[in-house]
């Protein structure tokens, strides 16, 4: 075999074997978060454990109930907040903006996506969290540290507004010409043209744009961490301190060597933050496939 | 006033408050970070380690902390370029049949999608596994796992662009496919590839979850791959809730590091993106 056969061979070979060990990088997160959580399951029985809301490693009791509940609070309000607020910005920018401020403005975007998220949660500790304890929460009349759902939703939802914005103006901006011609020719305001022509045409990008976003909120670990007070209980109101999946693993693994269990219940937290990103993520596939033939034009 | 222009107005003025939110937050998080780290940085800083003494407001720098970054997102870097390079380029057509490549990419995409504290928890795992402690080198494999799907899903998407006219000059003239790959895709999608390479750095040295408890903390620089060593977002992490004001500014300095460091890395990857956009063949 000549030369360059031969490393036409290798070279062939060799990107099959990372190709492989990619795919298998997948199942092998699976396989090793799935064995280790056995431990735990095998003690108690997985509704038990999602559906209890007792929190004490110590006493072996590891309910997940509030520590759910608050990862939906937190995920959810954040993205009450950055949806609205990301889709009425990436109109103004795409469509209502001047050139001049357009031209400010996406820069300033791609900073804002690439802070590292340990800089936000700094920020939000040390300006949101004084701004909440002394300001916000005396006018509803409730104590709070500044430690709080609240607080970690908008810290949340400021690190979203960039992924929305950006991808939803890249879309905004791919829709042709005519389509929104056709709408301003017959009659329709601008307003009304971006809610019946842009908003339907762009409708998968939109999704897609969201469910990116709440990927980012739902597995934020270390700005959540920082700000949300860190404490496994059912929050009474959106003011007092909670705990979400990724930032309890954060805050718990220096103690987790020296409980019995306390590991594999751990497991079990990051194997249910795999299978929700896994669902989410073949979830899109479907919807975008689906929402792709109704609203193509 | 007619009510559809009343609609018009009102959603314009929602739209601008909306632009004036993200507008401001970004203001005040660049302002904080600017403003209080400028005015607490010190040359100290940057040539001295961090003591035991420093977290309680005595002298120090976090030298240590700004070569554990570079020690750690550097080589990290390297490893997923090289591997993500060998994945983006076995996806095309002619290596993998469209179906599977659609399958890995699906898997890359999930990948991207987990959270950094899970690839933290799942190399513990391995280090437990292996019999390797909190280590520069648990810490390099963490961020490459991280990097590995944002690289290769970047140089994929420039890659597929690649026209196949081009690859098809290169086959008529004898090449095979490997070479095809290595030096006709790879220089007419390098623009893209450098993109990505520079989108994982960002990535890999501003994230904290996934080396928190693969590459642990130390005062001193790491001497070896076996010692556990600080890094910029562990640090930030460490110093942050300080009841000390001073050792909170240096949080602040630490993190105006971190941001300059990785908006560096976003101007140098324009620069280069469109420097090399140059040999890209139309």
């Amino acid at each position: 075999m000549n030369k360059r056969k031969l490393r036409d061979f290798i070279g062939t070979k060799l990107m099959f074997t990372v190709t492989i060990f990619a795919s298998l990088l997948f199942f092998a997160i699976f396989l090793i978060l799935l064995y280790k959580s056995i431990f735990i399951l095998e003690t108690q029985s997985i509704a038990e454990l999602l559906f209890s809301s007792l929190w004490n490693p110590e006493k072996g009791e590891f309910g997940l109930y509030p520590i759910i509940i608050g990862t939906i609070l937190v995920t959810g309000i954040s993205l009450i907040i950055a949806i609205p607020i990301s889709l009425l910005s990436a109109v103004y920018i795409a469509e209502y903006a001047p050139g001049k401020i357009r031209r400010v403005i996406r820069p300033f975007l791609d900073v804002l996506a690439g802070v590292p998220s340990v800089v936000y949660g700094l920020c939000a500790f040390l300006f949101l969290v004084p701004l909440v304890k002394d300001v916000i929460a005396p006018w509803f009349g409730i104590e709070s540290t500044g430690l709080c759902i609240l607080t970690a939703s908008v810290t949340l939802a400021i690190m979203v507004f960039p992924i929305i914005i950006s991808l939803c103006v890249e879309s905004f901006s791919a829709i042709p010409i005519e389509l929104k011609e056709a709408s301003l020719s017959v009659g329709a305001t601008k307003w009304e043209t971006v809610k019946k022509v842009i908003f339907r045409a762009s409708a998968p990008s939109i999704i897609s744009a969201v469910l990116l976003g709440f990927g980012r909120a739902f597995g934020e670990t270390i700005a959540v961490n920082m700000v949300v007070g860190g404490i496994p209980r059912i929050p009474s109101s959106l003011l007092h301190p909670g705990q979400t999946l990724a930032s309890l693993i954060a805050s718990a693994y220096g103690e987790m060597m020296s409980v019995p269990l306390y590991e594999s219940a751990l497991m079990l937290v990051a194997l249910i933050l795999f299978v929700v990103v896994l669902l989410f993520n073949v979830l899109a596939v479907v919807v975008l496939r689906r929402a792709k033939r109704r609203w193509s034009y | 006033m007619n009510r559809r222009i009343l609609e018009e107005k009102i959603f314009k003025i929602l739209m601008l408050a909306s632009v004036f939110i993200v507008m401001g937050s970004l203001v005040i998080i660049i302002g904080l970070v600017v403003f209080n780290g400028g005015s607490s940085l010190t040359i100290e800083m940057f040539t001295q380690t961090s003591g035991g003494g420093y977290y309680l407001g005595r002298g120090g720098g976090i030298l240590n902390a700004i070569l554990g970054s570079l020690f750690l997102a550097l080589p990290a870097t390297a490893l997923a370029c090289l591997i993500g390079l060998g994945i983006a380029l076995y996806l095309q057509r002619e290596f993998t049949h469209p179906r599977i490549s659609a399958f890995i990419r699906l898997s890359l995409d999930i990948l991207w999608g987990i959270p950094s504290i899970v690839y933290g928890i799942f190399c513990l795992m391995i280090m437990v596994f292996i019999g390797i402690g909190t280590s520069l080198l648990a810490g390099i494999i963490a961020l490459t796992l991280l990097e590995i799907p944002i690289i290769t899903r970047y140089m994929d998407e420039s890659i597929k662009m690649v026209s196949i006219e081009l690859k098809e000059g290169a086959y008529s003239l004898g090449s095979t496919k490997f070479e095809t790959a290595v030096k006709v895709v790879r220089r007419q999608a390098l623009p893209g590839i450098i993109a990505g390479v520079l989108l994982g750095l960002g990535r890999g040295i501003g994230d904290a979850a996934s080396i928190l408890f693969t590459a642990g903390f130390s005062d001193r620089i790491p001497g070896s791959l076996f010692d556990s060593t600080a890094a910029l977002p562990t640090m930030i992490y460490h110093l942050y809730a300080s009841p000390y004001p001073l050792v909170r500014q240096r949080a602040y300095a630490a993190a105006f590091i971190l941001v300059v460091i990785v908006l560096s890395i976003s101007i140098v990857s324009r620069a280069l993106s469109k420097r090399y956009t140059k040999f890209v063949i139309r």
